[in-house]
This record gives structure tokens, C-alpha cells and sequence, in this order.
């Protein structure tokens, strides 16, 4: 896929012998600490007891949010039998999602690795979330990650088709959820990615400093003259439209009463690049955006308060008035691959790392202008903890 | 890049006096047809003032009709019957297989192998040998040299290996579009009833955006080569048929009789008059089809190809200019290398047949020389590390050239933003925000009226009976209001596409200079995918309708302003002398005598300016235009909206056969010579829109 792959490989060739013997060691800790470590949640299968940050508790499953099968509708216990130490990696359901990060419960990392097919999906931060998760399971299991570049819809296709194995940053898509993981059983929630998706409405720094009041939708509509354009036939430009999130803006400015008019720029280019030029030449601007997002560490953005959303209040499409939700974003993979007994899979599971770890990624990517492989490296190298912790050691 | 035109004005220069008896009924006409559409539009603006906003059709953004919704299943139907219809067991997965098999071979010689280091077959320097020997053996040694020079870039570029991902993948698709193309062309360029039935098939095969099919198209063909060679050839083969069959139709039918007289077959006719004859237009089809296929990659990227197209898409996400920019250059590269490639090889075929018995003899030794050396640069490739990977220790051009990208770009926001945005506000309150108004708030009936009797002025009953059913097909799909919206943006283009292949052109066809310079920059502007410049249009233009026309521009133009240049060229010197003899000035030497002459070209020129305005609707949609663009894209992108997308796709077919059929009637009318009836030959559909690249 990349100029990467070949070099790269080179060099996991040369070593090898040296990764194999480490991952054997590790992997053989792991097991007995899972053993060892007998789990108080009501699945039958074992639970993975190693902890991240050196809390050396048995108890994985009240250690936090960190263990896969967090989010409801995940298909559990899908008794990876290692061949190796005979441990069965779970996920236990009695985890609830307490939102702590710091000290994770995670699952044993064990066996050995097949080949699996990494969907990329093109925005940045999720090249960040792949690049890392690459190059751990490269370099540190010793597996062959095919990455293929994929657009959201076709990458879920890729479940069912077994071509798809991994899709490392989903944002919601319950639609997609409900036709592959509820209706065909192809693939299942492999657990948060630590990532707490946000989608709402910004405008530049600038404009939120000169116009205080303006973080506020009750005040919008004295600004709408200001936010007029060419394309907004007299009134305020909502700038919308990056084609693959979901948008309510229509019926948010309608039922808000709002006299703005919603524009489509049609992609995320053109949105970044609206917020740009309106930050660079002190230009008006409002519209749709959402973190994390590496151009939110070049510019930014202020996020104007919409009324606040409670449960249910978007349930009906046409009386949308309140914010929207927060993504807890997670992984989905394929049915066949959690069941495969592949090292990767509890790897995968175990990926958890913060919007600060994702944003610094992404902008070594865009700002630094570095490979997403040198990128990926740069930060493991930098944080030897959490990946560690990933690898359940 | 040899215009499509080129094919259609080989062999009809136009008579001086043929084109001074046109000239008169032209004029006789006009004043009719002219005083028929002011009365036409006066009608229309009066109808739009009583009756604006009723019976508008509008649709808001994220609802769907119920036939939309309808086609939402479609997906679900595919991938419920693939594992169990024998449609699919059968059919659809034999193509696969085997369509995967030639593609991953492709790949295998070219870019990559599975094992070991992955080394491909032929290594860098076995394929930069072997490509330049074959375009010595089929042109001559300065294409040779010049694709020796392209394939070196590539390495200086630091995109070998995309390059030859891209290469293979271009490569296997050129292969299948003209094994399925050429056979296709003959047969529809010898019998009528074919061309008849293939045209409207090949203008949904063109028009129809991919983007608004990529989700299905994946569903049954999987992820992977299969796909994405697929998608291509839906798109290429077209230009091969339409230009073979053109090429054939327009061997003259003196010649035809003259075969048939001796007692040929019609094998043998086919095979000793007509193809041979038809040779060069045959030619500028498989140029326009690789050409089709190279616009394609950045498609590809987004259902898992790797290559050029990647890069260039995975640059836009960070807005990389710079980067997206040196791959960009290497697609135009690759691409101005098999054009110049396919020009020469169609010359020489020609050439060679006159060239004596010595020089040809001379040439073949020195062909299988170049072949040797080939061979034996493969079997280093094959065996040297050197050999096989591209060398490090070059000079870093796109290091440069990233920094040009990023340099031009940044001073471009930084210096013109201000005047741009004054530019755009002119036209869009000007004229766009009108003439929309007039589209989007007349009621459909009445818009459907008026667009029927122009297209009754055009091309009489039969074109008025196509745009009533196409119109009628719109309304059906539910997107009116959003494909009056598109027509309104796209006219717009078109007159930009117009004036300025009428300006450049004129120029470019006086000067022989002028051409040399100017055309590899519309070459380049063809072929550049627009990934690459979006991003300064839309820091000049920002998010807007206006951003949106101006990528169709300069998509569209150079094809016009080709088209344009070569009508000028092709009109007889003696008469531009005589004109200039008996006093004209140079004014009036353009317009009374080479623009005149070149009516047809015009006309042509319209037409294909329209065509390829349209083919960027979907580019338009990603940058602020909108309506059926930005449906197209989000029914990729959002599964609940696919129906739409799908129904929008549908909806730019139907427009663009309507403005197509409009558009090549006038062309007609305006072309057509007294006493000569020439058979109505469709060669110059879009040759080459990059449908989202």
C-alpha cells in the first residue's frame, strides 16, 4: 500500500528470530498471569488479569473501561482458545464504561499471528490510530497487517464479504451496526478506542474573542448578517457537508428558529479550509466540525453551545433541537478474525489511548509532514507504557 | 490529448465554397431561431413571476423518495443473493476471478509479489528498459527518450513503487477495455442498428458517476484488483468503441464501393479498407482510453488500489498541496508519455508504409537491438538487487517539486484571496444566483416546456422526444430541483468553456508557437486529477457554486479549446490569404472568415465543453456546489443516502443525454453542407472526463 512495506518488512525479516523469542517470553507471563488471576464477572471463560500501570489487581473487571465489550450489543465471550497456554481470552460483560483510562485492565496476549486486513479509512486520525496499531502488531507480534484504504460503507461491506478485519475508529454508524453486527452477525464491538468523538458547531478563535456571546446559539441570530455569503440567499451560511457524518443541521436551524441556511461544502477539505482562511483573514464563519481532528491543534475552533442533549431527544428526525451526542468511539472487527485465536485480536481489543495521544499523532502526520509509519514509531517510542499495557504485560 | 475532435474533422476540410453557402443560409436562419428563443425566454421569465415557486419538485437534503428508498435495498438485495443466485456463482464471480487474476498479475510483473522481499517480477531497471525499448519498437527514439526520461522522474519523484502500482492497475484496465472495446467499435461502426443501441448504453456508461455505483459495484465484486479494474473499464472503454466506430463510418463510401467492386468479403473489406483506414482515429480512441483509465486511479483509491491515487487522496486529508501535487505530475507524466507514445505509433504506421525497403530493414535491426538490451535488463532485474529496486542515491525532485505545490499554493491564499472573493461575489449575484432562481423556481412543467422546444429547434421531433422523456425521468427520481440547480452551475461553465476555447483556440489555431506552448498545459490540465488543485480554489473561492464552475473550467476547457484550434488550423490557407488580400483586416479575418469556417467545431466544442462541465458535477459537489454533486458524494458515503445518490447519478445521465442530444443537433444543423448528407456520427462524446479525480 505504501512505499513502507517493503523496507519495513525487510527489517522485521532481519528481526525476526530476536521478536519471536520476546513475544514468546511475554506472551508465557501473560498466560499465567491470566490464569492466576480468576475472575469475579460471570462469564465462564477466563478473564485477562494483567494490568497496565503496574496495579497489580486481580480484579480486571472493575479496573475500568478499558476492556473490550463495554458498549452494549457486543456479542461476548468468544472463547479464543490459545492454543499455547490453553487460556481463553474473554470479554467480560460485567465491565461497566466508568470512563477511567488510567489503570486498565487488558486482555492476555497470546499465540501466535495470522495475517489480518486493517481498514483505512481517510481522515487523519484514524491514520493515526492504524499507524500505531501497525506498527505494534509488526513489531512487536510479529504479524502481517494488510491495510486497506476504504471508504467507511465499503470497509463494513468488507465484513461480510471476510475481507475486512479490523476497523479501528468507528464513529456510530448505527445503521452499519444494525445491518452487520445485529442482522448478519459478521462482525462485533471490539471495545472503545479511548476516543471521545464530538460533533457540533464551531467557529474560528478569533470570532469567539471579539464576539463573546457568540459560543451561544440564542445570540446567532444577531450575527446572521454577518455570516452572509454569496451562497446563502440572504441569510446566515451554516457551512456543512462533510459527506460522511450524519448532519441534523436542517432541522436544528429550523426548529431553533435560526435564520441561517445550511450550505454543503461537500468535503472535509473544504471545510478545514473555510475555518482556515477565515482564521487567517479575520473572515466570519460558522459551521459543522468535530474532534478529535488534527486541524483542532492548528486552529482552534470554539464550540458554540447548542441546547444540551438528553437521551432521546434525537430520536425523531423532523423535532431535532438539542445537541448532538458524544461518539464513544470504537473498534469493530470481523466475527471470523475474534474468533481466530490470532495474538492481533486481543491487541486490537486492547488499543485504548486518549484524544491528547491521537491529536499528537495526527499531527506529526500533518503538521511535521512525517510518514505515518515514522509518525507511529516516534510515539511508540515515547509512550513504552501503553503499549505495553495493550500487549497485556 | 489529441482532441476527440481531431477524429471528427479527419478528412472533411470543408470546402471554401461549402462554407460560403452555409455561411448564407446560416443567416437566412438565424434570425428565426434567434427571434423564437427570445420569445421563448420572455415567456419563461414571465411564467417564472406568476407562477415562481409553485410546482418547484424541491427535496431537502436528507430526505428520500420512496423510489430512493427503494433503491437503498438494492445493496441489501446484492449482497443477500451473492452467495446463493446463480447470477452471482456463475457470472458475476467467474469475471472476478478471472478479471483478479490478470490484474494481480499485472501487479505481480510490475509492482509487487507476495513473497519474500516482495520484489516484483520485472524490476526498476528491467521496466524502464523494457518500456522504452517497446516505445522505440512502435514510435520512435525520441518517444523513447521521452518515456526513458518519464520513468526516471518517477524514481527522482520518489514514487517508483506507486507509479507502478498505478501502471499495472492503468495497464490491466486499458487491456480489458480494449479487448471488450475494439471488437465492440468494429461491429458498431458496420452496422447501424448496433450504433444505434450502443450509444445511449455507452453514454451511461460515461456519465453515469461512479461514485454513485462504487458501493454495489464492490458489494459483488469484492474488495481488491477485480473492483477497481472494473470500474475503470466502465468508464474507458467507451472512447475505443465510440472512436473505432466513428473511424469506420468515415471511410468514404466511394472507397467502400470501390472494395466491394473488386469482390471482397466483408472480412476481408473490414480488414484491408476499412480498418486500415480508420487506423488513426483507432489510434486517438485507445489514447483517449488510457487516458480515461489514468483519471480513474484516484476512484480507485477510495475501494482499496493502491497507487498515485492513493497518494494524491490521502494529501487532501491533511490538505497537502505539496504532495498531492508531485503525484499529480507523475499522473500527468505518465499520461503525456503513452499520448505521445500512441501519437507517434499511429504515425508511423502510416509513415512505414511509404519508407523504402532499406530504412525499413535498418529500423527492424535496430528493434530487435532495442529488444535485446530490454531482455537483458529484465534478466539483471531479475537477479540484482541494484537492478531490481530504483536507486537511492538520486537527486530528490519531489522534494522540489512538493515545495513548488506548497510555495505556488500558499502565495496563491495569500495575494489573491481578496480579489478572488469579489470575483466570485460578481458572478454569483450577476448571473448564477438568476439564472438558478429562474431554473429552481419556474414550475417543472413549464422549465420541461421550454426545454423541450429548444431541443424541437435543435434537432426537430426525435431530439424533442428525447428530452421529454429524459426530462420526465428526472422528475421521476425525485431530484429536480437539485438537477436544476447542477443545469444552472454547468451552463454557466459551459459559456466560460466556450468564450475561452474561442479565444485561446483562435490563437492558438493562428500561431503555430502559440500551440506548441499552450497545449501541454491543457494536457496537463486534463489529466492533473483535481484532488490537487482544490485545495487553492477553495482558499481563493471558498466553499461555493463559483469554486465548483471554476474546477469544471479548467477540467473542460482544453478539450474545447483543442477542438476550437484544430477547426481554425483546418481552414484552407489560400483562404485566409485571399481574405487578407482583398484587404481584411485581422479582426476580420477572424471573424468573418476562420470562425465561420470553423462552425462545426464550434458547435463541437459546446457540446463536449457541456459533457465534461458535467462529468465534474461530482468533483463540484465535494467543494461547495451542492444539489446532485453533493448527493452523488454523500450517498457514497452515508449508507441511508445511497438510494439518492444513485437516483442523482441517474438524473446527471438524463441531463447530460439531454444537453448532449440538443447540443449535437445544433452541431448538425450548423455543420451540415448543402447537398451532403453525412452520416450522423457520435465520435466525440466525452472523451475523457475525470469523473472525480
Amino acid at each position: 500500500m505504501h512505499p513502507r512495506t517493503r523496507a519495513g518488512r525487510r527489517r522485521i525479516a532481519a528481526l525476526l528470530p530476536l521478536v519471536a523469542l520476546l513475544a514468546a517470553a511475554g506472551c508465557g507471563g501473560a498466560t499465567v498471569n491470566a490464569g492466576g488471576s480468576s475472575s469475579s464477572s460471570s462469564t465462564a471463560a477466563t478473564v485477562g488479569g494483567s494490568t497496565g500501570a503496574g496495579a497489580a489487581t486481580g480484579s480486571s473487571t472493575a479496573a475500568g473501561a478499558a476492556t473490550a465489550g463495554t458498549t452494549p450489543g457486543t456479542a461476548t465471550a468468544s472463547g479464543t482458545a490459545a492454543g499455547s497456554g490453553g487460556s481463553a481470552a474473554a470479554s467480560p460483560t460485567a465491565s461497566t464504561g466508568s470512563g477511567g483510562a488510567g489503570s486498565a485492565s487488558m486482555l492476555p496476549v497470546t499465540g501466535s499471528c495470522a495475517p489480518f486486513a486493517l481498514a483505512m479509512n481517510d481522515w487523519v486520525g484514524y491514520t493515526a490510530d492504524a499507524a500505531v496499531l501497525t506498527y505494534v502488531a509488526e513489531k512487536n507480534l510479529n504479524c502481517k497487517v494488510n491495510q486497506k484504504a476504504l471508504k467507511e460503507e465499503i470497509a463494513w461491506q468488507g465484513f461480510s464479504s471476510g475481507q475486512v478485519d479490523v476497523i479501528l475508529e468507528n464513529w456510530g454508524h448505527a445503521d452499519l451496526v444494525a445491518k452487520y453486527i445485529d442482522q448478519q452477525k459478521v462482525a462485533e464491538d471490539a471495545g472503545p478506542t479511548g476516543n471521545l468523538g464530538q460533533i457540533g458547531w464551531y467557529v474560528p478563535p478569533w470570532l469567539a474573542k471579539k464576539y463573546p456571546d457568540i459560543t451561544d446559539y440564542k445570540n446567532l441570530n444577531k450575527y446572521a448578517d454577518m455570516f452572509k455569503t454569496s451562497e446563502s440567499g440572504g441569510q446566515g451560511q451554516l457551512l456543512d457537508g462533510d459527506p460522511s457524518f450524519v448532519t441534523n443541521d436542517e432541522a436544528l436551524v429550523k426548529n431553533l428558529k435560526l435564520n441561517y441556511k445550511v450550505v454543503y461544502a461537500g468535503s472535509e477539505a473544504a471545510l478545514i479550509q473555510a475555518f482556515r482562511n477565515a482564521e487567517q483573514n479575520k473572515t466570519p464563519v460558522i459551521g459543522y466540525f468535530y474532534s478529535p481532528q488534527w486541524f483542532l491543534s492548528e486552529v482552534p475552533l470554539v464550540k458554540v453551545a447548542l441546547p444540551p442533549y438528553t437521551d432521546g431527544c434525537d430520536s425523531d428526525p423532523a423535532t431535532i433541537a438539542c445537541d448532538y451526542p458524544d461518539y464513544t468511539l470504537n473498534k469493530i472487527i470481523s466475527k471470523r478474525f475474534a474468533d481466530s485465536g490470532s495474538a492481533a485480536v486481543n491487541l486490537v481489543r486492547n488499543f485504548r489511548w486518549t484524544n491528547a495521544d491521537q491529536d499528537l499523532v495526527a499531527r506529526y502526520i500533518t503538521a511535521d509532514k512525517m510518514s505515518p509509519e515514522d509518525a507511529a514509531a516516534k510515539w511508540v517510542q515515547a509512550n513504552p507504557d501503553k503499549v505495553a499495557a495493550w500487549l497485556g504485560k | 490529448m489529441t482532441a476527440p475532435a481531431q477524429a471528427a474533422q479527419v478528412g472533411e476540410l470543408p470546402a471554401t465554397t461549402a462554407a460560403v453557402a452555409r455561411d448564407r443560409t446560416r443567416r437566412r436562419r438565424l434570425p428565426a431561431a434567434g427571434t423564437t428563443l427570445l420569445a421563448l425566454l420572455a415567456l419563461w421569465l414571465l411564467a417564472r413571476l406568476l407562477l415562481g415557486g409553485r410546482w418547484t419538485l424541491p427535496l431537502a437534503a436528507a430526505d428520500l423518495t420512496p423510489l430512493q428508498l427503494r433503491l437503498n435495498d438494492l445493496n441489501d438485495w446484492v449482497s443477500g443473493h451473492r452467495n446463493t443466485s446463480p447470477l452471482f456463482l456463475y457470472f458475476f464471480n467467474e469475471i472476478r476471478l478471472a478479471v483478479d487474476t490478470v490484474g494481480t498479475a499485472f501487479t505481480q510483473v510490475l509492482s509487487r509479489t507476495d513473497v519474500g522481499l516482495g520484489i516484483p517480477e520485472i524490476g526498476w531497471l528491467g521496466t524502464t528498459v523494457l518500456v522504452t525499448a517497446l516505445a522505440y519498437a512502435v514510435g520512435n527514439v525520441r518517444v523513447a527518450v521521452l518515456t526513458l526520461a518519464v520513468f526516471c522522474c518517477f524514481v527522482l519523484q520518489g514514487l517508483w513503487a506507486d507509479a507502478m502500482d498505478t501502471f499495472a492497475l492503468v495497464l490491466a484496465s486499458v487491456l480489458f477495455a480494449l479487448a471488450i472495446g475494439l471488437p465492440l467499435g468494429i461491429w458498431s461502426g458496420t452496422s447501424r442498428r448496433v450504433h444505434r443501441i450502443l450509444t445511449p448504453v455507452l453514454d451511461f456508461m460515461q456519465i453515469l458517476p461512479s461514485f454513485a455505483y462504487l458501493a454495489p459495484l464492490v458489494l459483488i465484486f469484492l474488495i481488491g484488483p477485480a473492483s477497481a479494474i472494473i470500474a475503470t473499464v466502465v468508464f474507458a472503454a467507451p472512447p475505443v468503441i465510440r472512436l473505432t466506430a466513428h473511424g469506420l463510418q468515415q471511410v468514404p463510401a466511394v472507397t467502400r464501393e470501390a472494395a466491394d467492386s473488386l469482390g471482397v468479403t466483408g472480412w476481408q473489406r473490414l480488414r484491408t479498407v476499412l480498418l486500415p483506414m480508420a487506423r488513426r482515429t483507432v489510434v486517438i480512441g485507445i489514447n483517449q482510453t488510457f487516458m480515461a483509465a489514468l483519471s480513474m486511479v484516484t476512484i480507485a483509491s477510495l475501494i482499496g488500489a493502491p497507487g498515485l491515487g492513493l497518494t494524491v487522496a490521502q494529501a487532501l486529508q491533511s490538505l497537502d498541496v505539496g504532495t498531492a501535487f508531485n503525484a499529480g505530475v507523475a499522473i500527468v507524466l505518465m499520461a503525456i508519455a503513452f499520448d505521445r507514445v500512441a501519437t507517434a505509433a499511429g504515425e508511423r504506421t502510416e509513415t512505414a508504409l511509404r519508407s523504402g525497403r532499406s530504412r525499413r530493414r535498418a529500423r527492424r535491426i535496430a528493434v530487435a537491438a532495442a529488444l535485446l538490451v530490454a531482455v537483458l535488463a529484465v534478466y539483471l532485474s531479475r537477479t540484482y538487487l541494484w537492478a531490481a529496486e530504483p536507486p537511492t542515491g538520486w537527486p530528490d525532485l519531489g522534494r522540489l517539486l512538493t515545495d513548488v505545490g506548497d510555495t505556488v499554493s500558499g502565495w496563491l491564499q495569500a495575494h489573491l484571496s481578496t480579489v478572488t472573493g469579489g470575483l466570485k461575489d460578481a458572478v454569483t449575484y450577476g448571473v448564477l444566483n438568476p439564472l438558478e432562481a429562474l431554473l429552481t423556481g419556474s414550475p417543472f412543467w413549464v422549465t420541461g416546456i421550454v426545454v423541450t422546444v429548444v431541443a424541437w429547434l435543435a434537432g426537430r421531433w426525435r431530439t424533442a422526444l428525447t428530452a421529454v422523456l429524459c426530462l420526465a425521468a428526472i422528475v421521476w427520481l425525485g431530484v429536480w430541483q437539485d438537477a436544476m440547480a447542477t443545469l444552472a452551475a454547468t451552463l454557466l461553465a459551459t459559456v466560460a468553456v466556450v468564450v475561452l476555447g474561442v479565444v485561446v483556440g483562435v490563437w492558438m489555431g493562428r500561431s503555430r508557437m502559440a500551440d506548441r506552448i499552450i497545449r501541454p498545459v491543457l494536457d496537463a490540465a486534463q489529466t492533473m486529477p483535481a484532488f490537487v488543485y482544490l485545495v487553492p480554489f477553495l482558499a481563493l473561492f471558498d466553499a461555493s457554486r463559483f469554486t465548483a464552475i471554476v474546477a469544471a473550467v479548467v477540467y473542460a476547457a482544453p478539450a474545447a479549446i483543442k477542438i476550437v484550434a484544430d477547426g481554425i488550423a483546418q481552414v484552407p490557407a489560400a483562404t485566409v490569404e485571399a481574405a487578407t488580400a482583398f484587404g481584411s483586416t485581422r479582426w476580420q479575418v477572424v471573424t468573418r472568415v476562420q470562425l465561420p469556417m470553423s462552425a462545426r467545431s464550434l458547435a463541437l466544442a459546446t457540446n463536449q465543453g457541456l459533457i465534461y462541465a458535467l462529468s465534474m458535477v461530482v468533483i463540484g459537489g465535494m467543494v461547495g456546489a451542492g444539489a446532485l454533486g453533493y448527493d452523488v458524494v454523500a450517498g457514497l458515503s452515508q449508507d441511508q443516502l445511497f438510494g439518492k445518490g444513485l437516483a442523482a447519478g441517474l438524473t446527471l445521465v438524463a441531463l447530460g443525454i439531454v444537453l448532449d442530444r440538443i447540443t449535437q443537433a445544433a452541431a448538425g444543423r450548423s455543420g451540415r453542407r448543402p447537398g451532403a448528407a453525412r452520416p450522423r456520427a457520435r465520435s466525440t462524446a466525452p472523451a475523457l472526463p475525470a469523473a472525480g479525480g
